[in-house]
């Protein structure tokens, strides 16, 4: 079991939260579910989006092994969600293909869904339902066992546990934004699909959930996919950044790789750098 | 922590459950939604039933006909409420912003569809219920005496407004709330063809054809042939299920063409006007 010490005492509550310091994402993770494969989390190949004659994707390929953490990068209109959208089978592509943990999206989506979740500023839970009722109910439709167990396990880690009774529509952005995270970690996932998970919060508890997220994914060694504005996110989390811009992919590697290639201390300087259409060389100078 | 990994084509009630469980502490949540559940039904059927007893002082066909226009209205309301209960426990994921979290879940179309069905009937009973108790009290008039026939009725009505409630929900997902006034008028389109009020014979000739496309049609005739002239037609309870399958069937491809459609277009994502 992993323990989350340091978390305990990063988060302003993590001190009155002592049980907190036990496990903090449940039991390990069910052999039948774990089986290493060779495969990549996710493959995509050639893929394009074009929305009324507008490329929002066009022509991206990449490959995100299992158990990695990888950041999306891109300013608006880069085509992060459009892509991540396309990972999960909720966009149809125009063409290229997308697979998922083996699984060719969004045809074969059955046989993986139950595996993935996701978190997006795109969807909300319902607010007139207590945080405990909408875990319950994604927890049925997850086909999650231990349900009622595995919802206080999940109040403890995200510190919701005083809340879990209140309803959603009232808890604060911050608040439900870990409401989310919870819903998105109900299944123990395997890929973990995240799109700004960390917009509404501030820079305490967006540092506290960053945190959870890493051991979550190192803890179960779990693939995440991430798509963030946040250079510091990206940069504190993710061991590959691919940065995107007008739905190509203009740059794909570590970030260590990338500071040095573009002559910059951080990833903010080097996204700017791409974003205004500075290559590397120029950037170095 | 979970359950083995299914196949596209399974079915189980354990998600059907989940989402019946998530409407019914919506509905538990809230009370001005159990008010709204039953104020409609009952205004219109004492509206009707003073309508019908103004008929029956003054004379003519419908004083023999007892009855005839508040059962028209209490099974008009089976056909109206039932899609409503449909349409609308489908609206409230739209208006949650909450579609795209069950697209992404391992829930199916069908389970989705199956728990709107069946909490369309909870919400009926909650709101038609109770009606059709104040109708024997203020009107005297008692819609369980109708027995078999009133299963029949029931039966075909509920297929006709779940048929329309999908197809109008697959317009949601597809154009977003921006099609929900269709959700409250579409079965008000029904009303003049299906001749809730009055028999068939009341169109002109060339529209009647129309009228017999549609099952309620069937279902009003037959009510109006059992209340006034004492028979029950079995054979129109019969064409109007042939006819309902056709519906069904024709509601759940819609559906899923343009859930379809709303993949390729993005509307998963985007589920505002």
């Amino acid at each position: 079991m992993f323990r989350i010490t340091s978390l305990s005492r990063s988060h302003p509550l993590g001190a009155k939260q002592s049980h907190a310091r036990s496990s903090c994402f449940g039991a390990p993770v069910a052999p039948h579910l774990r089986v290493m494969s060779r495969d990549p989390a996710i493959e995509v190949e050639r893929l394009v989006k074009i929305y009324k004659q507008a490329p929002a994707v066009d022509d991206i390929s990449f490959s995100i092994p299992r158990g990695s953490i990888t950041g999306l990068l891109g300013g608006n209109g880069a085509g992060k969600t459009t892509t991540i959208a396309m990972i999960m089978g909720l966009l149809l592509p125009t063409s290229g293909t997308v697979k998922v943990l083996g699984a060719q999206m969004p045809h074969q989506r059955y046989r993986v869904l139950q595996r993935m979740n996701f978190e997006s500023p795109y969807v909300e839970m319902p607010m007139r339902l207590t945080i405990r009722q909408n875990l319950r109910v994604f927890g049925m439709l997850y086909g999650v066992t231990g349900l009622d167990q595995r919802i206080e396990e999940l109040g403890r880690a995200l510190d919701l546990t005083q809340l879990l009774d209140r309803p959603t529509g009232k808890l604060s952005a911050g608040q439900k934004t870990r409401v989310s995270l919870a819903k998105s970690l109900i299944n123990s996932p395997e890929l973990l699909l995240l799109d700004e998970p960390t917009a509404s919060l501030d820079p305490d508890t967006a540092d506290w959930v960053r945190s959870h997220l890493e051991n979550y994914c190192r803890e179960r060694q779990a693939t995440m996919l991430l798509a963030s504005h946040n250079m510091h996110e990206v940069e504190r989390l993710c061991e590959r950044v691919i940065i995107m811009k007008q739905g190509r992919i203009e740059d794909d590697d570590t970030p260590a790789r990338l500071l040095t290639r573009y002559g910059r201390r951080t990833l903010e300087e080097v996204f700017l750098d791409v974003a205004r259409g500075r290559d590397e060389a120029e950037a170095a100078q | 922590m979970i359950a083995a990994t299914e196949s596209a084509f399974a079915f189980s009630p354990r998600r059907v459950a989940a989402m019946m469980l998530r409407y019914w502490y919506l509905l538990r949540s809230s009370w001005p939604r159990l008010i709204e559940l039953i104020y409609w039904p009952t205004v219109q059927m004492i509206t009707w039933g003073f309508i019908q007893y103004y008929v029956m002082q003054n004379g003519g066909l419908l004083a023999r006909a007892g009855g005839t226009l508040i059962g028209a209205v209490l099974l008009w309301d089976i056909l109206f409420r039932g899609q409503l209960g449909f349409s609308i426990s489908f609206l409230e994921e739209m208006w949650a912003r909450n579609i795209g979290n069950l697209m992404m879940s391992p829930l199916r179309p069908i389970e989705f569809v199956s728990a709107l069905m069946v909490m369309s009937i909870v919400r009926l009973a909650i709101g038609v219920v109770p009606v059709t108790i104040l109708a024997i009290v203020f009107f005297g008039f008692n819609l369980y005496a109708l027995g078999f026939a009133l299963v029949a009725f029931f039966i075909n009505l509920m297929l006709t407004s779940w048929a329309v409630g999908i197809f109008v929900s697959g317009l949601v997902l597809r154009n977003g709330l921006g099609a929900e006034n269709l959700a409250w008028s579409i079965m008000f389109l029904f009303m003049p063809l299906a001749c809730v009020y009055y028999p068939v014979t009341t169109l002109p000739t060339w529209l009647q054809p129309a009228a017999w496309v549609l099952p309620p049609t069937y279902v009003f005739e037959g009510m109006r042939a059992l209340l006034i002239d004492h028979v029950f037609r079995a054979d129109l309870m019969l064409e109007a299920l042939a006819i309902n399958a056709v519906f069904m069937a024709g509601g759940l491809f819609a559906f899923l063409k343009l859930l379809q459609a709303a993949r390729r277009h993005g509307s998963l994502m985007q589920t505002g006007e």
